[in-house]
């Protein structure tokens, strides 16, 4: 019911985009809406101009490329639900984002640059080791997801930059997801997992919504690495998280949850 | 002659145009030249209101503000009490009072000017804690806080030892949650009249609330097809359509007030939260032998219907269970906070969620396996309550019997979870039961008087009620009701539209009263109606007799009053006599699985079995049966309400406050037992209510088993269940 | 901005700022006011309708990114008979007070024609995003899980 008079502009190729995103520094990227939307009608967003990444084609593509899959940062979640191809711990995660009509509009990109740190999503990229790729007119650079998230919906794209795709590299392991919300559809999470783990080689321990933005567990990652039990890593990641109290859950039950979904994924292994 | 239609479940004479969004509910009405409305409300608990100002920044052009200052009349909300104002005037009581309203062309500039209106407060001390508002030197109502104590004593002290079993059991608020937020139209009338249009239970209440506000007679309340109520839209949409009528009044045109949902949700109505401290007295072998109970209502700061939830809190407080002495008191308070009101169940949830609890707590302190406790209290034919009721054929044992007999065949496990592929999860099966007091609570209807008029008019005949359908199925069994006694197809009997303008005060639309009291006043309204034949005409069918009567005699109509039952006898002083004409019976059982990692609960099964005296129509009989028990599933395990140092809800969004989606409900086995009350039409009692009351205690039961997790206080978030778990 | 769609099959224009919500432009200038606003945040579903057969919570949608497609709403579910679903759900007693009612049917209709004989979990995964406080959901399912769109 909030009126918008922002200009919208709506570039098809990738190249138009990025000039847009030059020339408009200020304005709002809105791909599938799910978020943007929802901010404009609670007042907490008055764009100056709004860019729409929803007709660049070249956005919305999941292919091979040397170094592992490429996903297009426009791909929603449908596509990737519904792609043999994708990844089966994004597969996951995105069929745990609101409900079917969400997932119909929801993008990878928009999940990441939003930026919540409850976003679903998002411990997957970690877990996964993915780089997401910023362009720019200037070119294009790979940021580490580990690297991505700098503060509370703070994140290291410059201005000027777009998120055009994600590549998550061929690895192996024992992998595993889990979010934790009060419902089983149309929620938010209190708790998001993504784990990976190599024995004796590599582990990867990611959580959303327990601190201000996705973050990893680097002693309990090392500790797993050595051979600690679960128990003792969940003990570790029950250290390392920092989650506060909200209006959706508490900082303890959080810290103890995203503490047993660790062992038992673990434990069960 | 009976043609057969009741017990059948034809379909509801709504379904077409909802299925077919023709359906017209109070948003999607836009009369000509209508303006929007919006309301100023307070941001305080407690503080007198210095000033009200327009910011001089804002562009007022074309924008009406109102406040109580410019009240044709008195400034009340008509209920039971004059305590409410319709604008606060000098002082707010609670935050998201509204104290200011204005008009504008379009929707987003009326909000815009809402907030463009300065309000300053000097605040004031304010009283949040219910436990505490009972004689606190802060006044909200009376000399002492208090609403109404209600004390029943009766029956004999114990004289041998028993067991001693005390706690306390708490519950929380819970937001009715109908999908349509509340909406009103109000339109002048060429005669200088209003008529509104809104989403509402009851046209009567608002309709009543409207005259004394305007002082005159000249309003007529229509309702729109209403999108849920929950007894959300009983009491609160009289508040509505007075500020939309005073807005209409004042511009001269029609005027809307439809609420965001973070509007509805932060000042509508809740279900009152209650503390609950049971004591009895129990017998080596369970038999109850003294109950004592003190319970402890917050009403909000406005008296609504707050005594009456009370009451019947008290009313039930005892459960579906026989005991020789019973002191049951109770007490609603005033708080700071925005009052509570009806909503489905009306204080008997709570307090049966308490019992069963209690219950569950005696078995486990005499080693007793708990349904047998259950067992062996339950009433039976000629039991007396505890307000010395007696009662006739209870049906407790027949609906335990069926639910217990339908829980044993085999069931399969709720497997979606998305985002879930490993979990440590412990299965429980929990089982609880409850009675409910159908209609009004002694000789309530006595007072009503609620009537019902019927017209032949062609071939069809016309129901005129003020009982309106909020989806319980009204528009289709009031039909069936006339058309089986006048012996023509349901498909020749309509509900004519619920406007106050034209049909009488059938009484409101609560109570689980609509299908029983009113219905059984359109049995008896198309009886009298046959007598009105047959004393001209002698015998003969409807049909054949209507063909033969003469213009000249008079309108072929009739109107039915109800009649109280003279053999019930209630002292409302003494709270001794017949609480109510019937009482519904039933059992859930619930099968669910704890997640021992998280303290969630997933739901895979469900049975119930209800007794409902007859079911009119069985698909809508047990489409209410399952709409409540999810309602008391998401009352049971998710849903809070969550409020900040003013006493306002801070999860004013349907992201945070969370309602069960199709993924979450369970599978449902629903069971319609049929007991038949003679003062029904064909057998019927109500059963709009009854669902809410057994389903957390049988969860609370179940968690219990899966997991010795011993929870006393609703809601059962993930949060508290985990709390209560045996660390690993 | 004007923006040109196909409307449950006819050809609508609207003139109208581009950030507008398509629900508004469906409710306010099109008058089809069979999508419901529930909440106005894409939780409650009362607003779905198909873009391209997609569902989606239309109070998400800024209208400007219906141009040029083909949108569904439940006026146009049905052309002159009744859908299965609608059929299926007045059947079954699958509709209550009716404001979620419309969206359900548009989900269950996206089911349908791709899973044209879902299984009880496929339906409540695809009516998850439709808020419903009446039913229970228990009859909602029963009907779509019974609808049985014939094969064509």
């Amino acid at each position: 019911m909030l009126r918008c008079e922002a200009p919208v502009h709506r570039p098809h190729s990738l190249e138009d985009a990025l000039a847009l995103r030059m020339e408009l520094p200020g304005a709002t990227m809105l791909a599938g809406g799910t978020d943007i939307m929802v901010y404009l009608e609670a007042g907490q967003l008055q764009p100056t101009a709004i860019i729409d990444l929803s007709g660049v084609p070249a956005l919305r593509v999941l292919r091979s490329v040397t170094g592992g899959q490429y996903y297009g940062a426009g791909l929603t979640c449908t596509d990737v639900v519904g792609s043999a191809h994708a990844h089966p711990l994004i597969r996951e995660a995105a069929l745990t984002v609101g409900a079917v009509q969400i997932q119909n509009r929801a993008t990878l990109g928009g999940n990441i640059c939003n930026s919540s740190p409850a976003g679903d999503t998002l411990p997957v990229w970690l877990a996964l080791n993915a780089d997401f790729e910023l362009a720019s007119i200037h070119g294009r650079r790979r940021v580490p997801a580990a690297r991505f998230w700098r503060g509370y919906k703070k994140t290291e794209m410059r201005p000027h930059e777009l998120l055009v795709g994600i590549i998550v590299p061929p690895l192996a392991g024992h992998m595993h997801f889990r979010k934790v919300g009060t419902r089983l559809a149309q929620s938010i999470a209190k708790v998001v997992f993504a784990g990976r783990y190599v024995p004796a080689v590599d582990a990867m321990l990611a959580f959303g919504a327990v601190g201000p933005v996705p973050m990893r567990c680097p002693e309990a990652e090392s500790a797993l690495i050595a051979g600690a039990s679960p128990a003792a890593v969940a003990a570790l990641v029950e250290k390392e998280i920092s989650p506060i109290d909200d209006v959706r859950s508490t900082q303890d039950y959080r810290r103890k949850v995203a503490g047993n979904i660790v062992r038992t994924w673990l434990e069960g292994r | 002659m009976s043609i057969g239609t009741i017990g059948t479940s034809p379909p509801r004479r709504d379904g077409p145009d909802k299925l077919t969004g023709l359906a017209l509910y109070a948003d999607d009405l836009r009369p000509d030249g209508v303006l929007y409305g919006a309301t100023v409300r307070s941001d305080r608990a407690h503080a007198r209101i210095l000033s009200v100002r327009r910011d001089p920044t804002f562009d007022w052009n074309g924008i009406t503000v109102l406040t109580a200052a410019d009240l044709p009349g008195p400034n009340v909300v008509t209920l039971m009490t004059d305590d409410q104002p319709i604008l606060a005037d000098g002082l707010v009581r609670h935050a998201t009072e509204p104290i200011a309203l204005v008009a504008a062309p379009t929707r987003e500039r009326a909000l815009a000017a809402a907030k463009a209106v300065l309000v300053e407060y000097e605040d004031l001390p304010a009283l949040l804690d219910p436990l505490a508002a009972e004689g606190h030197a802060i006044r909200i109502y009376g000399d002492d806080n208090v609403y109404k104590r209600i004390r029943i004593q009766r029956g004999e002290r114990c004289t041998v030892t028993g067991h001693l079993v005390r706690a306390r059991y708490t519950t929380g608020l819970q937001e009715q949650l109908y999908i349509e937020p509340q909406s009103m139209i109000a339109s002048p009338r060429p005669d200088g009249g209003i008529a509104l249009v809104g989403s509402m239970q009851c046209p009567y209440y608002v309709d009543r609330a409207v005259k004394r506000m305007v002082g005159h007679d000249r309003v007529n309340v229509l309702q729109a097809v209403t999108g849920g109520g929950f007894g959300g839209k009983e009491e609160y949409p009289s508040i509505l359509a007075c500020h939309a009528t005073l807005l209409a009044m004042r511009t001269g045109r029609p005027v809307k007030i439809t609420y965001r949902r973070d509007e509805d949700l932060r000042c509508t109505t809740k279900r009152h939260p209650a503390v609950i401290d049971l004591a009895t007295l129990v017998s080596q072998e369970g038999q109850l032998l003294e109950l004592h109970a003190r319970l402890w209502m917050d009403g909000g700061a406005y008296h609504t219907l707050s005594t009456v939830v009370l009451s019947r809190a008290i009313l039930h407080v005892g459960g579906p269970y026989r005991c020789p002495f019973v002191d049951l008191s109770g007490t609603v308070v005033a708080t700071h906070t925005p009052p509570n009101g009806a909503f489905r169940g009306f204080g008997a949830p709570q307090a049966q969620w308490a019992m069963e609890r209690h219950m569950d707590r005696v078995a486990r302190t005499l080693a007793l396996d708990p349904i047998e406790l259950r067992r062996r209290n339950l009433y039976r034919d000629g039991d007396i309550t505890g307000t010395g009721q007696v009662l006739v054929a209870p049906g407790g044992f027949a609906v335990l019997e069926s639910a217990e007999r339908a829980a044993a065949a085999p069931f399969t496990r709720n497997t979606v979870r998305p985002g879930v592929s490993r979990a440590r999860m412990a299965a429980g099966r929990g089982l609880a039961l409850a009675w409910h007091g159908c209609g009004f609570t002694g000789n309530g209807e006595a007072k009503i008087k609620g009537k019902v008029g019927l017209e032949v008019r062609g071939d069809d005949i016309a129901i005129l009620s003020s009982s309106t359908d909020i989806g319980q199925g009204t528009e289709t069994i009031f039909p069936m009701i006339v058309g089986e006694t006048l012996g023509i197809p349901a498909t020749r009997a309509f509900n004519t539209p619920h406007d106050t303008g034209f049909v009488p005060d059938s009484g409101p639309t609560v109570a689980s009263r609509t299908a029983m009291v009113v219905g059984g006043t359109c049995q008896k309204a198309a009886e009298q109606l046959l007598s009105l034949l047959r004393s001209r005409l002698g015998d003969g069918t409807f049909d054949a007799l209507v063909g033969r009567w003469d213009p000249s005699w008079g309108p072929l109509k009739v109107e039915e009053t109800y009649e109280v039952d003279p053999n019930i006898q209630w002292d409302p002083e003494t709270y001794q006599g017949d609480a109510y004409p019937t009482f519904g019976w039933s059992c859930v059982i619930v099968d669910l699985r704890v997640d021992l990692d998280t303290g969630e609960v997933l739901y895979d099964r469900v049975v119930t079995s209800t007794d409902v005296g007859r079911a009119l129509s069985p698909v809508l009989a047990a489409g209410q049966i399952e709409g409540g028990t999810l309602q008391a599933l998401g009352w049971a395990t998710a849903e809070e309400v969550v409020l900040d140092a003013r006493g306002c809800m801070r999860n004013d969004r349907l992201t945070n406050y969370i309602i069960p989606t199709a993924l979450d409900a369970p599978d449902m086995v629903t069971i319609l037992e049929e007991i038949p009350y003679a003062g029904g039409p064909f057998g019927a009692k109500g059963i709009g209510e009854i669902p809410m009351d057994a389903p957390a205690a049988a969860v609370a039961q179940a968690i219990e088993r899966a997991t010795g997790a011993i929870l006393d206080a609703l809601p059962m978030t993930p949060e508290r269940v985990f709390s209560a778990l045996v660390p690993r | 901005m004007m923006i040109r769609f196909l409307c449950n099959g006819k050809a609508v224009e609207v003139e109208t700022p581009p950030m507008a919500r398509l629900l508004d432009v469906l409710r306010e200038d099109l008058r089809l006011t069979g999508s419901k606003e529930g909440c106005g945040e894409g939780e409650c579903g009362a607003c779905t309708v198909r873009i391209d057969g997609m569902t989606v919570m239309s109070c998400l949608v800024p209208v400007y990114q219906v141009d040029g497609t083909k949108v569904q709403t439940i006026e146009g579910l049905a052309d002159d008979v009744v859908h299965p679903v609608q059929a299926a759900m007045l059947a079954h007693g699958g509709a209550q007070c009716g404001i979620c009612t419309p969206g359900l049917c548009m989900s269950a209709a996206a089911l349908l024609e791709s899973d044209p004989k879902p299984s009880r979990e496929a339906v409540r995964v695809a009516l998850a995003g439709n808020l419903c406080r009446c039913t229970g959901y228990q009859k909602v399912i029963d009907a779509v899980a019974g609808s049985l769109v014939e094969d064509r």
